[in-house]
């Protein structure tokens, strides 16, 4: 251990521990606009800087360590002095308009400058090269903003492994971006925006589509209906002022309501909906390699993360037989809406606008991949972050905390706690073997509260094993089966765990979320998330699921009837045509 | 060229030879950290600049991201992913040597082969690059045309300088 002084507070800490997380642990908030948790240090913002006793000039606390004696001073005059100093020089250099800002409510920047006091920029010249690459549906850059912290370099190449943001040039001149002058769309990129999750100004950020959204409410001719992801209700009231891991869900949906959508649903009813035909999807893998003898390209891999999808078809496209055919929840539930609950209610598919919220970026990708239209006609037509909706029920004037909780409308609002854990990583395989278990043995899987405890948590690949005993004479095939299943959530952790695939490990079923966490931690989620909001999150996605008495999604009454009404059974010809897809090799500048 | 040499390869070695040399490096390094500027410093002495497609089979073959290696190639001023010519002028912007009228003589040489710096003349014949002190600066204002070091340069002889590497008529 090490001894040390801040602000003349002894202090022992383990060798190794930087200045910064020192002064943490004494309740001592030193800012950065670029440290990043989990991860080293850059010291490039430059506005961590401290006194320490002995050293002629500040020192940078997240990238100093500790030292034996040592007295800092995060506070002091000349601390201050330097920082307004450090801050004052971005400001001169960054690009913005505050007032016209996305980030206008939640800019780092912005709050450190009236932290520290700044009532003036000293410093007036050249500002940064403004360049805008609004080259996705996903995803807006503007170099003008850009402070140069480097943290997205950090998430898109350490966290996600993905390598499309680098600095590029020198000096001045300098950039971050993609190779050269290309844009985003020509990279790699898979556009889960966990870059705009940390960016701490407006250089990165979703693609607004409120104003689509206001404009087909306003439309007489339009049905409006609106779908929410499990991962919104555990993050959404963050926009207002509430304690992360609050649970909304029955404001969200009076707010969701007072906007003006004909119709609240549940992302949530197409996720049970996905565990009947991605489980039955593996059962039939499991058949055709154990009993047929046939390649069944296993392990299985889950399909619902965009974010997943676009990373195998740039770097593993020989594993895209080993994706779930599924589509993902958000655009199951926008090709029933445009179909089956269409001639439910007698409107012409044309007159349905379907809105889905999400935690994510690459959503809005993913709605206007051309595989996700029937007939000419998108499934899903606007899809909006948890911040966009956030934004949305500011504008409409609705005071959030005030509102009493409403219910989901039917039928596609009624959904199982099965469905709510695929907010977090871990959910969709426990929820997936809540109700395969019971399908093959006819009994409830054996566990605790019925979770897969190994699965569970921020661990990022996370293994188990269950063995098959006590089949049903229709699945006796299994008896005896140990069934190897995988979970990983950030794409570094995928990569690593597809190297090991590649290297011989055996699964027979493996989840992959994206973002750090699952959707909990997803690119279009309140900001900041850290692995303190993140565990309270999914801390809260759990409550919600115990808190139901309907937890397993085969024994959703609403599903059941869907399958008797209209999609007659998992896999049918129906299903096939309107819920799952194909994916396809794309070469673009990555690796 | 003093930075293929580092590389262990002649400057008299033919395309054929540094191609071999190349794939070899890559078999040997590509595990190894560190391997990308060596690479890249051989692979600009092939097509005297670093092509986007060079670039992209060096990035796939070390896995390392495009971006990356876009970004380390554009952060080094002895990288160039444009053409070069024939011949390469870097007149010296060092202290020593700008004090002693280093920018005077850069101004006289764009006038001279009437580009800019960065730039290639339309013949192909000269590239013109400042540097930032070659360690001569006792014989400031220095300006070194390929690996030849012309010393004391006086803006009114360059003319003079620049004869002995046009290509003779």
């Amino acid at each position: 251990m090490i001894t040390l002084s801040i602000n003349n507070t002894r202090i022992q800490v383990p060798e190794g521990t930087s200045i910064l997380k020192a002064a943490e642990l004494i309740g001592v908030k030193i800012p950065t606009l670029c440290f990043l948790e989990n991860y080293e240090a850059k010291g490039a913002c430059r506005v961590c800087l401290v006194e320490v006793k002995g050293i002629k000039n500040p020192v940078t606390s997240c990238s100093m360590p500790v030292a034996e004696g040592m007295e800092v001073f995060t506070h002091s005059q000349a601390v201050r002095k330097s920082r307004k100093f450090v801050v004052e020089l971005l400001l001169s250099e960054h690009d913005g308009d505050c007032k016209t800002c996305l980030r206008n409510d939640d800019c780092e920047l912005k709050a450190l400058a009236m932290e520290l006091g700044i009532d003036r920029v000293h410093f007036e010249g050249e500002r940064a090269l403004k360049l805008i690459d609004d080259s996705t549906p996903a995803l807006i850059r503007d170099s003008g903003k850009c402070i140069k912290c480097r943290r997205c370099i950090t998430v898109c190449n350490e966290v996600q492994s993905v390598g499309s943001l680098y600095p590029q040039g020198r000096g001045f001149q300098s950039s971050i971006g993609p190779a050269f002058a290309h844009m985003l769309n020509s990279v790699t990129c898979v556009q889960c925006g966990q870059c705009a999750a940390v960016c701490p100004v407006g250089a990165i950020v979703e693609r607004d589509h409120i104003e689509d959204v206001w404009r087909a409410l306003d439309n007489p001719d339009k049905f409006v209906i609106v779908q929410t992801a499990p991962a919104i209700r555990a993050a959404l009231g963050e926009c207002f002022d509430y304690e992360p891991g609050t649970l909304v869900t029955g404001k969200m949906v009076t707010a969701l309501r007072q906007l003006g959508f004909k119709k609240v649903f549940d992302t949530n009813f197409a996720a049970d909906l996905t565990i009947l035909e991605e489980g039955t999807e593996l059962l039939h893998r499991l058949k055709k390699t154990l009993v047929e003898k046939k390649e069944a390209f296993l392990p299985q891999f889950t399909s619902c993360s965009p974010g997943w999808i676009n990373y195998m078809e740039f770097n593993f496209p020989e594993y895209l037989n080993h994706i779930s055919t599924c589509k993902s929840p958000q655009q199951m539930f926008g090709a029933l809406a445009k179909t089956f609950y269409a001639e439910k209610i007698g409107v012409l598919p044309e007159n349905i606008t379907v809105v889905s919220v999400m935690p994510c970026t690459a959503k809005k990708y993913e709605a206007q991949r051309p595989e996700m239209f029937q007939n000419g006609i998108q499934d899903v037509d606007y899809v909006l972050t948890t911040r966009e909706l956030g934004r949305m029920i500011k504008q409409a004037g609705i005071d959030f905390r005030s509102l009493p909780d409403g219910e989901m409308d039917t039928p596609m609002g009624i959904s199982s706690g099965a469905a709510d854990i695929f907010a977090n990583s871990g959910g969709v395989m426990e929820a997936a073997i809540r109700t395969v278990y019971e399908i093959v043995t006819g009994r409830e899987l054996p566990t605790e509260n019925l979770h897969v405890k190994p699965l569970m948590g921020l661990e990022g690949i996370k293994k188990a094993s269950l063995k098959i005993e006590g089949t049903k004479p229709d699945w006796s095939f299994l008896e005896g089966v140990e069934l190897h299943v995988g979970v990983v959530h950030s794409l570094g952790n995928a990569r690593e765990l597809m190297e090991a695939i590649q290297n011989g490990e055996q699964f027979h079923f493996v989840e992959v979320m994206t973002c750090p966490g699952g959707c909990i931690g997803g690119g279009g989620q309140p900001r900041y998330t850290n692995d303190e909001v993140r565990l309270k999150r999914i801390e809260a996605i759990y409550r919600e699921d115990e808190g139901k008495s309907l937890r397993k999604s085969h024994q959703n009454e609403a599903i059941l009837k869907l399958y008797a009404e209209y999609l007659k059974e998992p896999l049918g010809e129906m299903s096939h045509r309107l819920l799952h897809t194909h994916y396809r090799e794309k070469e673009q500048l990555g690796f | 060229m003093e930075t293929a040499n580092k590389t262990g390869i002649q400057s008299s070695a033919t395309d054929e030879e540094i191609i071999q040399h190349l794939d070899r490096v890559i078999q040997e390094s590509r595990e190894k950290p560190g391997a990308l500027i060596p690479l890249l410093q051989l692979t600009q002495k092939m097509y005297g600049y670093l092509p986007e497609a060079a670039i992209k089979k060096i990035s796939r073959e070390l896995k390392i991201p495009f971006s990356e290696v876009a970004g380390i190639v554009g952060f080094y001023s002895f990288f160039s992913t444009v053409p070069k010519g024939r011949n390469v002028v870097r007149v010296c912007q060092g202290t020593a040597c700008y004090v002693r009228g280093g920018n005077e003589v850069l101004s006289a040489m764009k006038n001279e082969l009437k580009i800019g710096v960065g730039e290639t003349t339309k013949d192909r014949e000269f590239s013109l690059e400042v540097g930032r002190c070659f360690g001569a600066c006792g014989l400031a204002p220095v300006v070194m045309i390929n690996n030849d070091v012309i010393q004391r340069v006086k803006p009114s002889k360059i003319a003079e300088s620049l004869k002995v590497y046009r290509v003779k008529p």
